[in-house]
């Protein structure tokens, strides 16, 4: 990675603050020059840094902070919640029509994923809302841009409108608006050609469309790679197209995304969508407290907080360790293992944090996290000896076990033949601890990938 | 001499072409950046700690990136100290002048065009993530050399993204040049192989190889490139001789995550920065160089075909800092 994780920096610091019984003024300086550098290479822009900065400052300047044993734990959390209580908002629902089609027009810069999103959205409504979705392609600048959409409609099995005859953007949206009413549709989605936000007459093309069709969303793509100019471009759309929200789209790349922090703060537009992959089911509700910890880096902020909170001993930690390698590996240790992975908050935060693990779909993600929860209460069903020696768990206790955890025998088969796999692969590493070979096909359980 | 002076005295007086392009393209990056220094040093009768600090948020607000804006900062307030400049336009003068070197010299001085091989096909293969202006540069790359009058044919190996194949023939026949398809969901490096093939058989003098764009995160897909560019050099020893990382002028910080991990990826000969005829101010080129060494060789200043410049730090500069000023 490019950047020291704003954790190894507070880790640092917090090494230095560690014994001092409060906060003062000083120490609380240098812990906000590093979430400053964080923000700042997360892209949010300096502005909203400087006023975030102040902000939270004072906040932690209150008196609520030296009620608490760790102040700097206190800094850490007010950033945190501070940045997820600014991304979020009560307003980041799709807007529906009641007796009349719902019109969303998107628009953006050239290469926000506009195509993409259109197709996407029109997937979500149509396969979870059961929505009737007509696409206008009023892309008539950029080659194939046309082609493009159609393909989407026709994978998803939406209609797309489409002209080849050099027919206005405007006049494709105004006819797109009237089949959308002759026909009944729920939803019509109008694609955009990308344009820059100081290209006068493409401003205006866009103008002349959202007048003449009325429509119910006007939404900005922005790119989550975006850098400082991020709030200049979602400004002039604002200003000259009222916008309604915003998508993030490119999600699933390692940016840090805080363009959504500077947009939001400035604009006060909900971040609706976000794009996370490349697959036209990928798209989802934006999530605040997630993007919070991405923009601080890495979403091991939780974790953090956990980290100073609980003083995991380090020897524990390692005990621990050498118990598991030598096989002396029991459910107990399944359970404590899923409980701190639990903890640090998502699955999909965890995985971030391991370098050169595949990125994970929401589903797998959330499958994971359900099979954690089948898993530990199990466990919770079981007797000493039983966690301790899971061999002995023959037929009439899996009975027992399973009406207590309110699970299934199969459920609990399942998690035994996980546990013997974990328990393998503990022997692997140990083997891979004397030979240096890793083992071929390591594979984590509960997450979803078994 | 200073730089700026110098820059200023170099482009004042005759402006070619190709400069007007960068003082045009880039009137609304410098509208920001020039006008902001400049309001700065008049604001000022002497230099202060707050001064330097404007100065920062200036260059981070052109995504240069905090930790090359500080380096930057740093060593003017050094050599403004040890020259006891105290006037602020001079301290901008000195800022540029760090800019321009911190630039020159961390890298070979390799000219901006194409590379031509004595013998066969050069194949530039063309990188990057999604959205950037992959397709749209590739026409402009083509449309130069073209022009230059050399046969040229384009390669489509973007096979996932709708619609790509599409874009990529319309420019062949608007270019009137030969282009190589494959099937859509084809291998891409298949593609690309059959371009290689294509291009020795007949004689062509460029061949541009499309990709798919890809976030650089995406392990298989980053895969997927480097067997692009292995499979090619299985046609053509050698190639692909270029390798091109399009970099969209409005990215952030990322930017810089972008170019380690296609550098790691293929033998990246060079970046192109693409709409910079936005506000944007590109600042990301000067971290990429900064810590990569990876040269900018060409620069998107417009939706022309003509649009598209050799990179020129010179001018890249004075059209950021200086403009018609």
């Amino acid at each position: 990675m490019a950047f020291e994780s704003l954790s190894e920096k507070f880790q640092r610091i917090i090494k230095k603050v560690r014994g001092q019984s409060r906060l003062t003024e000083a120490n609380m300086d240098e812990m906000l020059k590093e979430v400053r550098i964080a923000l700042l290479e997360a892209d949010v822009n300096f502005k909203v840094v400087k006023q975030f900065v102040e902000d939270v400052k004072v906040k932690a300047i209150g008196a609520e902070v030296y009620t608490k044993l760790n102040p700097s734990q206190m800094v850490v959390k007010i950033v945190h919640d501070e940045l997820t209580s600014l991304l979020g908002s009560e307003d980041s629902e799709l807007h529906y029509e009641n007796n009349k089609p719902t019109i969303i027009m998107l628009v953006g810069l050239q290469g926000t994923g506009k195509t993409t999103s259109a197709g996407k959205l029109a997937n979500l409504m149509k396969k979870k809302l059961g929505k009737k979705v007509l696409l206008a392609a009023g892309d008539v600048y950029r080659p194939a841009a046309i082609d493009q959409l159609e393909q989407i409609g026709n994978q998803i099995g939406v209609p797309v409108l489409s002209f080849r005859d050099g027919t206005s953007p405007v006049d494709i949206a105004i006819k797109a608006k009237e089949k959308a009413y002759n026909e009944h549709f729920d939803v019509l989605i109008i694609d955009t050609a990308g344009r820059l936000q100081i290209d006068e007459p493409l401003m205006k093309e866009l103008n002349d469309i959202s007048d003449k069709v009325s429509p119910t969303e006007v939404l900005l793509l922005v790119d989550a790679m975006s850098g400082q100019d991020a709030i200049n471009v979602a400004n002039t759309f604002n200003s000259q197209l009222h916008l309604s929200g915003i998508i993030m789209s490119k999600l699933d790349g390692d940016a840090r995304g805080g363009a959504a922090l500077s947009i939001k703060h400035l604009t006060g537009l909900p971040i609706k969508f976000a794009g996370t992959g490349e697959k036209l089911s990928d798209l989802d509700v934006f999530h605040p407290d997630r993007m919070a910890d991405r923009i601080l880096g890495m979403g091991d902020v939780v974790t953090l907080v956990e980290k100073v909170q609980e003083e995991i001993d380090e020897k524990e930690a390692r005990k621990e360790a050498a118990k598991m390698m030598d096989g002396r590996f029991t459910l107990d240790d399944l359970v404590k293992q899923m409980k701190r992975i639990q903890k640090m908050g998502s699955l999909g935060g965890l995985m971030k944090l391991i370098p050169g693990m595949p990125t994970i779909s929401e589903e797998q993600r959330e499958k994971g996290e359900q099979e954690m929860r089948t898993m530990e209460a199990i466990v919770n069903s079981m007797t000493q000896e039983e966690r301790e020696h899971p061999e002995i768990l023959k037929n009439s206790r899996k009975v027992r076990i399973a009406r207590g955890s309110g699970k299934t025998n199969a459920d609990i088969n399942r998690m035994l033949k996980k546990y013997e796999q974990m328990k393998e692969m503990m022997k692997q590493l140990q083997q891979y601890k004397k030979t240096g070979r890793m083992p071929p096909g390591m594979n984590f359980p509960g997450m979803g990938m078994m | 001499m200073g730089l700026f002076k110098f820059l200023k005295e170099k482009f004042s007086n005759k402006k070619d072409a190709q400069t007007e392009t960068y003082v045009s393209g880039m009137s609304k990056s410098r509208e920001n950046f020039a006008s902001k220094l400049d309001e700065l040093s008049k604001r000022y009768k002497e230099v202060n700690q707050d001064y330097f600090e404007s100065l920062e948020e200036i260059l981070i607000e052109a995504d240069v990136g905090v930790s090359l804006a500080l380096r930057i900062i740093e060593e003017t307030i050094d050599e403004s100290k040890s020259q006891n400049i105290k006037d602020p336009k001079q301290i901008n003068e000195l800022l540029v002048d760090k800019m321009f070197i911190g630039y020159a010299t961390k890298g070979g001085n390799i000219s901006s065009e194409i590379e031509f091989v004595k013998e066969g096909p050069t194949v530039l293969l063309v990188a990057g993530v999604n959205g950037v202006g992959k397709t749209t540069s590739i026409a402009k790359l083509a449309y130069r050399y073209i022009h230059q009058g050399k046969k040229v044919m384009l390669c489509a190996a973007d096979t996932f993204r709708a619609g790509a194949t599409e874009q990529l023939s319309v420019w062949a026949d608007r270019l009137g040049c030969p282009i190589v398809v494959g099937k859509p969901e084809s291998d891409p490096a298949s593609v690309a192989f059959e371009g290689a093939r294509q291009a020795k058989n007949q004689n062509i003098d460029l061949l541009i190889v499309d990709t798919a764009g890809r976030l650089q995160n995406k392990v298989n897909l980053m895969n997927e490139l480097s067997k692009i560019s292995r499979v090619i050099s299985k046609e053509i020893p050698d190639a692909p001789h270029e390798a091109f990382l399009i970099i969209d002028a409005t990215t952030g910080q990322n930017g810089v995550v972008q170019a380690k991990q296609f550098l790691d990826c293929i033998k990246l000969t060079g970046i192109v920065i693409t709409k910079m005829d936005g506000t944007s101010k590109g600042g990301i080129i000067l971290a990429i160089r900064d810590e990569l060494g990876i040269p900018v060789r060409f620069i998107g200043l417009g939706e022309k075909m003509t649009d598209l410049e050799e990179f020129d730090l010179d001018k890249y500069l004075y059209g950021l800092c200086l403009g018609d000023k």
